[in-house]
């Protein structure tokens, strides 16, 4: 594919110039969008990409006035030409009126819209028919039988099964994936020339956002809608973009043809952006001398977790079947080890997290942790006292790091609490400790005195981990420690853990969706797909060559780094239990 | 990364530069108050209710005429019923110039020839001079000591006149409103006091322990939601002994209604609790090896506190309601007790909305309370959660 950039006038769909949109008004106004200028072209994909809070979403939603209040569209020139046939006027968006007719027309008839939650983004109380029929009926001039005709065609497009049942069933019958293809489906009812995704797949599993990008590819082609794609992720950018935008504090920073931001890009930050991504396409571990010995310091054997089923009211048949968390789930650390455990959203790998450090109990199976002075514990039957001796040698880092750190109380109560409370230290001595744990990860201590309210995600997990540390801790279990943070920090988070790991003989349980943070850290992976641990084998070995196929349909839907080798389209497709993906 | 083996070589030192000044040090109560002033409708009806209070407070010092005491002028040979409310003049012209001097009109009794009815009509060469800080009826202020100096009143003692009326009885409805405060809301505050004690005691177990226990507390809340309000009320109140004293009528009134309030706060403290018990925080806190007392009350108490003031607060105006509409059926407090129930109770008749409209007063004080109650309390839900967004 040959991108021109001197593209005629008549092939840009699109021309936003100079686009502020600020929230508030005066000095103080937040420049949420602050001078963007970028063009789309008729029938290609522009990728705008950044972290959270560069202004992105609202570039987009300003394009369809629906910016939320008090955000407004302050300056600036959005020109949009249906057909680019001599007849066909421009208009330009940014000076209709948010309520006035002319955007109704245009919003859903010319340009469309998806949006990352396909959760909220439907009605629950109607079917998906009923809300395609009503996009298909507001806009066009049919009846209601040609409507659900067409509706059954549009979801027989988007590739959801039997379209001709699914029509009438409700949003919640409809799994992630589907809700996202009915979104879809939805969008284009009525043949818009532009299509806007925002982050459209970011709340998918990593094989159903596969399948999302390459129907969205293929739908584009068809149609022939120019698509601009909303997201932070730069493998999904690699995928599919033809040219990319790159954002930061409400700037463009910078725009070009994909190939070009790719591989001979200027600017720094962009540089940083694909460099954090190709980082996590190594493995961290094999760059650094080996931890691992050969005692074992953990033996999962034959964990189950069943959470019964209910009674309906009256006591007769079962209203909820038992459901298996967790079938059998056997594995081994070995001390100094880091250990991956990788599966999508509902497999169990955070059950199985939270079973090894009791925080639920266990259904049957045990779990033998060696402790510190030799002694064999089963934590599946230990005791409350006994537990206590164990949360000192395993301790936990959390995914959300604004839900684990409570807001009412200073840094230094929260990283000093295990230390208080278990009497190791107090009062200047425990000051001292406090500042001494965060100054290993990184945080002043001044930072002491503050709420975690002054704090951003990724210090918020610098303190988390700091908390984890306070007991000199043998082993770490870390759920999902990275996924809430913007892309730049994952590897300044991983990095940490791995310099701490040389220092303080540690070992690592890492839980995660995200196959290259399992690849830069671990040095063995467990894959587990609906509560059972389905391969286990070295990192580079899952990785590079896996056996399941599972394992190979997951790997395989990743996300590349590179615009020339397009993966999603040759990727490897597991149905094995007839699962529409 | 460095390889380097000092604990104060991080890999990246954080910038704290970014950080906005003061704002990061703030603890969750000053961060609720800054939430809180946002709501500007909110924090004026902090400051009415505030005043009412401190009325309720200093009430005897504010009122400027006994309540009780059927006021005359001096001459009058029998007080003055159903006087209409009189206004203050805050200047005096009639010696030429303007000279600040405040004053009350005297209004005269008189007989209307024609329908025969008694009407006051001013008297204009009578004045009643009024000025602050005056001597007035005797009281104990807060209990502490004699004194007869009030805020207000007629600058010669024995003096009479009428902001709000008077009653069939010709007493001073003004004092009588400022006095029936005092009962009506703090039976609020007491009343809301003894449901919080029993609302996060039941809903608290209820919350944190679960089970059988959950199951017998919350069916008991059912049940007393279940009740219909009015007639237990009437049955209760029934039942109190018509010869006890005021003081005690009113415990025994404080406790009937809060016998009903506590439950909604019971349900506010298990909701909370429940929801709170699965808090990645909560998990961390026992991870750290807290025992189970330090999880609730240092961790999971404090985030509880706001909510629950803010609970208390939007339950105040509830019971204040509950007293006035007992009073006024005439089975809350009883005369010789003022609330503004019982001041209402008064405005019961045609009669008096024909003659004495100013007999609606009463009413228009539970207004204002239960509206700046209300208002005060949504700022403070509002506020409650300071770290949502």
């Amino acid at each position: 594919m040959v991108d021109n950039v001197n593209t005629s006038s008549n092939d840009i769909i699109l021309d936003v110039r100079n686009l502020k949109t600020y929230f508030g008004t005066g000095e103080k106004a937040v420049r949420a969008v602050d001078d963007v200028s970028f063009q789309m072209q008729r029938g290609k994909t522009l990728c705008i990409v950044g972290e959270s809070g560069s202004g992105k979403t609202v570039a987009a939603r300003s394009i369809l006035q629906i910016v939320d209040p008090p955000g407004r569209i302050m300056g600036g020139q959005m020109l949009y030409n249906a057909t680019g046939e001599p007849g066909c006027s421009t208009i330009d968006l940014a000076t209709l009126h948010p309520r006035g007719k002319e955007i109704r027309g245009i919003r859903g008839h010319d340009i469309a819209m998806i949006f990352q939650e396909p959760m909220t983004s439907l009605s629950p109380i109607h079917t998906i028919g009923n809300q395609i029929c009503e996009s298909i009926l507001l806009h066009q001039n049919v009846d209601k039988a040609e409507a659900r005709a067409r509706a059954i065609e549009l979801l027989r497009r988007v590739e959801i099964p039997n379209p001709g049942v699914a029509i009438d069933k409700y949003t919640f019958e409809y799994s992630g994936g589907m809700r996202q293809r009915a979104m879809i489906a939805m969008a284009l009812a009525c043949n818009p020339k532009i299509l806007i995704a925002d982050e459209p797949t970011t709340a998918l599993d990593v094989t159903t956002q596969a399948e999302i990008l390459a129907l969205i590819k293929e739908l584009q082609l068809s149609y022939g809608m120019a698509v601009l794609f909303i997201t932070h992720d730069m493998g999904v950018v690699a995928e599919i973009a033809d040219e990319i935008g790159v954002m930061l504090n409400g700037k463009m920073l910078e725009f070009g043809p994909s190939e070009q931001i790719f591989y001979s890009s200027q600017n720094e930050y962009t540089g940083r952006l694909i460099d954090s991504v190709r980082k996590l396409e190594t493995s961290a571990r094999r760059a650094r001398k080996s931890t691992v010995s050969d005692r074992k310091l953990l033996e999962v054997r034959g964990v189950s977790k069943i959470y019964p089923g209910r009674k309906t009211f009256l006591g007769g048949s079962k209203a909820a079947a038992p459901f298996k968390a967790l079938d059998n789930v056997s594995i081994d650390l070995y001390e100094g080890e880091n250990l991956g455990i990788v599966g999508e959203s509902g497999s169990g790998k955070t059950t199985l997290g939270n079973c090894l450090i009791r925080v639920l109990s266990l259904t049957d199976g045990e779990v033998l942790y060696r402790m510190g002075d030799g002694q064999i514990v089963d934590l599946a039957k230990s005791s409350k006292k006994e537990l206590r001796g164990v949360h000192r040698e395993v301790r936990m880092v959390f995914q959300d790091p604004f839900a684990s750190l409570n807001p009412r109380m200073t840094i230094g109560q929260i990283v000093g609490e295990p230390l208080l409370v278990n009497g190791i230290a107090k009062g200047n001595e425990l000051r001292n400790r406090v500042a001494d744990l965060l100054a290993i990860v990184g945080m002043p201590p001044a930072a002491m005195e503050r709420y975690p309210h002054a704090f951003s995600g990724g210090q918020r997990q610098r303190i988390g981990i700091a908390r984890a540390l306070a007991l000199n801790p043998r082993l770490i279990i870390a759920d999902e420690a990275t996924s809430a943070l913007d892309v730049t920090l994952r590897s300044q988070i991983l990095d940490l853990l791995l310099d701490l790991q040389d220092k303080l003989n540690l070992s690592f349980i890492l839980i995660s969706h995200d196959i290259g943070v399992i690849r830069y850290f671990c040095d063995r992976v467990a894959v587990m797909y609906k509560g059972q641990i389905v391969e286990t084998g070295l990192a580079d070995k899952i990785c590079g060559a896996p056996e399941h196929p599972y394992t190979k349909a997951l790997i395989s839907a990743v996300p590349g780094t590179h615009p020339r080798d397009k993966r999603i389209v040759n990727r490897h497709r597991y149905t094995i239990d007839g699962k529409a993906a | 990364m460095s390889e380097s083996n000092t604990p104060t070589a991080p890999a990246v030192q954080v910038n704290m530069a970014n950080l906005r000044g003061g704002i990061e040090y703030a603890s969750q109560w000053t961060l609720m108050w800054l939430r809180f002033k946002k709501h500007k409708v909110a924090l004026v009806s902090m400051y009415i209710v505030l005043a009412l209070y401190l009325m309720a407070v200093f009430a005897e010092f504010l009122a400027p005429f006994d309540p009780e005491v059927a006021l005359r002028n001096e001459g009058d040979y029998k007080a003055k019923a159903y006087h209409p409310p009189q206004g203050i003049h805050l200047f005096d012209t009639t010696g030429g110039g303007i000279s600040f001097s405040p004053y009350v009109e005297v209004l005269k009794e008189k007989v209307d020839p024609e329908s025969l009815k008694k009407i006051y009509v001013a008297d204009a060469e009578k004045k009643i001079p009024v000025s602050f800080f005056v001597h007035g009826f005797e009281y104990k202020f807060l209990g502490l000591f004699k004194t007869d100096i009030h805020f207000f009143g007629p600058k010669k003692h024995g003096e009479v006149f009428y902001l709000f009326g008077s009653d069939r009885n010709g007493r001073d409805m003004f004092s009588r409103v400022i006095y029936g405060g005092r009962f009506t809301l703090s039976l609020g505050l007491i009343g809301v006091l003894l449901s919080v004690v029993f609302g996060i005691f039941l809903g608290g177990i209820s919350g944190y322990y679960g089970g059988r226990i959950d199951w017998v507390v919350q069916r008991l809340v059912e049940f007393i939601i279940s009740l219909p309000t009015i007639p237990i009320w009437l049955a209760m109140a029934a039942a109190l002994p018509k010869e006890w004293p005021p003081q005690y009528q009113y415990m025994a009134v404080t406790v009937i209604i809060s016998l009903i309030g506590w439950t909604q706060l019971a349900r506010v403290v298990r909701g909370r609790l429940l929801s709170m018990r699965g808090d990645v925080f909560v998990v961390a806190a026992q991870l750290d090896g807290c025992s189970e007392g330090r999880v609730i009350f240092r961790h999971m108490l404090p985030s509880l506190a706001s909510h629950i003031i803010a609970a208390v607060t939007l339950s105040i105006p509830l019971m204040v309601v509950a007293e006035t509409s007992l009073s006024f059926l005439g089975l809350g407090l009883q005369p010789p007790a003022i609330s503004w129930g019982v001041l209402l109770k008064e405005a019961q008749n045609i009669r008096s909305i024909a003659v004495a409209p100013w007999l609606f007063i009463p009413g228009g004080a539970v207004v204002i309370a239960v509206l700046a109650l209300n208002f005060m309390g949504d700022g403070l839900r509002d506020a409650a959660d300071p770290y949502s967004h």
